[in-house]
């Protein structure tokens, strides 16, 4: 009888295409390099000739996955992603490798200490590191630093800490991407 | 989300051992990269090779961001034109009429000029631009201002080639590789251009504040005869830009100059022409250093 319906409702009814399929490998262990990548790209087509108008993306896409995913990305992770973020953001090499490592530390430090916990604390976390990261990065971007620089890095800081939540929302599709169920068993 | 139960190591041997190596991975990871950050502020040039190849990679890319960006600017431009369209209409009649006769007086300036040059035999020839491309990309989330152009040594572009667009000067090439280039912008801290005033000889520096200003600093001290409005051109010292092109406006006046604002702003210009060395032989010269031996070839002649 249940031959009879169509294909797509019979599907539903045996619980969707869903029902043979396992998480793929490759999506499972890539889609957080991809996205940290993609976020040091961003910044790169935004034409800034006045000051830097985008928050540092890359960095902040990787401190969301680690926060909202802890051990998901090794802790030498700052090395690669931070050598890439290095050569399409205009820093001097090695800025970004030596930061995000230090972030990593950092992190992995302060999860010790608190092991559990909420969204609040990890956009307290996350603002407060993206300060210091970019505070730290202008002191070693060898650009000469005077009041004039200083006070054209608050708006960044300030569109950074705010633009957390939606970066959390949308490593959290990323991760949902992530672990879908897109292999076919059998 | 609370770590997985996997990285609490406990009395297990074998995890407390993989927490200390991802400590010490890290660690050597951030010594690597300061190790590398004081090798890149020591010889900025010595990642080139590699950051070219990431930038001639993405510049394609950067293209299509570029047109999308020129059509953005028109779409708004043509907003704005259409509400104050009437008053604006009037006025810019005016201004033609006026633009008309300065033009005149110049062309007839230009042909004095020309005629007192070559009395003096003087070379007065502009040199044709080395390529026309757009501003593909630029270090938006950066403190320093670079921007990248689509063209590199392949098209023949050369370190130190002044970029123009059609209102004035926008920077100068910094880095190169094959098929982009990096251009140091006139608003970086670390740039410094010398230039005049348009209206007579008071010679300055235009140095960029990190801010998307420039401060105007007098090479002679004394008392300051800026006033706010002053147009500032290129002095052709120095050798690399061409003399005579728009760089700033004065906009505030200081003890040692002033504070100008940007004529050509790389946001609003839609091509940049990247032209060639104005004067090679004195860039070379200023390489020269005080205690320069001759060879022995040279001492021989």
């Amino acid at each position: 009888m249940i031959d009879r319906l169509d294909p797509p409702i019979q599907r539903r009814a045996y619980g969707g295409a869903k029902i043979n399929r396992v998480q793929s490998p490759w999506r499972a262990r890539s889609v957080h390099y991809v996205t940290i990548i993609i976020g040091s790209l961003i910044p790169l087509f935004v034409m800034a000739d006045v000051m830097p108008v985008v928050p540092p993306l890359g960095f902040m896409i990787f401190l969301g996955w680690r926060l909202m995913r802890p051990g998901l990305l090794p802790m030498w992770a700052g090395v690669p992603l931070g050598a890439f973020d290095d050569l399409v953001s205009g820093q001097p090499f090695g800025s970004a490798i030596f930061l995000w490592s230090l972030t990593m530390i950092a992190l992995e430090i302060l999860e010790t200490r608190f092991p559990w916990r909420g969204f609040w604390q990890d956009w307290f976390t996350a603002g407060f590191t993206v300060l210091l990261y970019i505070l730290a990065a202008m002191l070693v971007s060898g650009a000469k630093i005077s009041v004039p620089l200083i006070s054209i890095v608050v708006p960044q800081i300030l569109v950074s800490i705010l633009l957390y939540p939606l970066i959390a929302r949308v490593i959290t599709l990323a991760d949902r991407f992530r672990l879908s169920r897109a292999r076919r068993v059998g | 989300m609370a770590s997985p139960k996997s990285r609490r190591s406990g009395f297990s041997k074998k995890q407390q051992y993989s927490v200390f190596t991802g400590y010490l991975l890290a660690t050597l990871g951030a010594v690597f990269g300061l190790v590398l950050l004081v090798i890149s502020l020591w010889q900025p040039s010595i990642m080139q090779p590699l950051r070219g190849g990431a930038t001639t990679v993405a510049a394609p890319a950067g293209e299509a961001t570029a047109t999308v960006r020129a059509g953005g600017n028109n779409i708004w431009d043509t907003i704005s034109g259409f509400w104050n369209a009437g008053s604006q209409n009037a006025e810019l009649r005016r201004e033609v009429e006026i633009a008309r006769i300065r033009l005149a007086e110049a062309q007839a300036v230009e042909a004095e000029n020309d005629r007192l040059k070559a009395l003096l035999g003087l070379y007065n020839g502009e040199s044709p631009p080395i390529a026309t491309t757009r501003l593909v990309a630029s270090s938006a989330s950066s403190v320093r201002r670079f921007a990248y152009v689509g063209v590199g040594s392949g098209d023949g572009v050369e370190i130190g080639m002044p970029v123009h667009s059609e209102r004035g000067v926008i920077g100068r090439i910094l880095e190169t590789s094959l098929g982009s280039s990096r251009v140091l912008l006139l608003t970086d801290t670390e740039s410094v251009l010398p230039v005049r005033r348009a209206s007579d000889q008071t010679v300055a520096f235009a140095e960029g504040r990190g801010d998307g200003l420039l401060r105007i600093r007098l090479i002679n001290l004394g008392l300051n005869p800026l006033e706010v409005g002053d147009v500032f051109v290129t002095s052709g010292a120095g050798g690399y830009y061409r003399p005579g092109v728009a760089v700033a406006v004065l906009s505030q006046i200081t003890s040692d100059g002033g504070i100008a604002q940007l004529i050509a702003e790389p946001t609003a210009t839609n091509y940049v022409s990247v032209e060639p060395i104005f004067e090679p032989l004195a860039v070379e010269a200023a390489g020269v250093r005080e205690r320069d031996e001759l060879s022995e070839e040279e001492l021989a002649n």
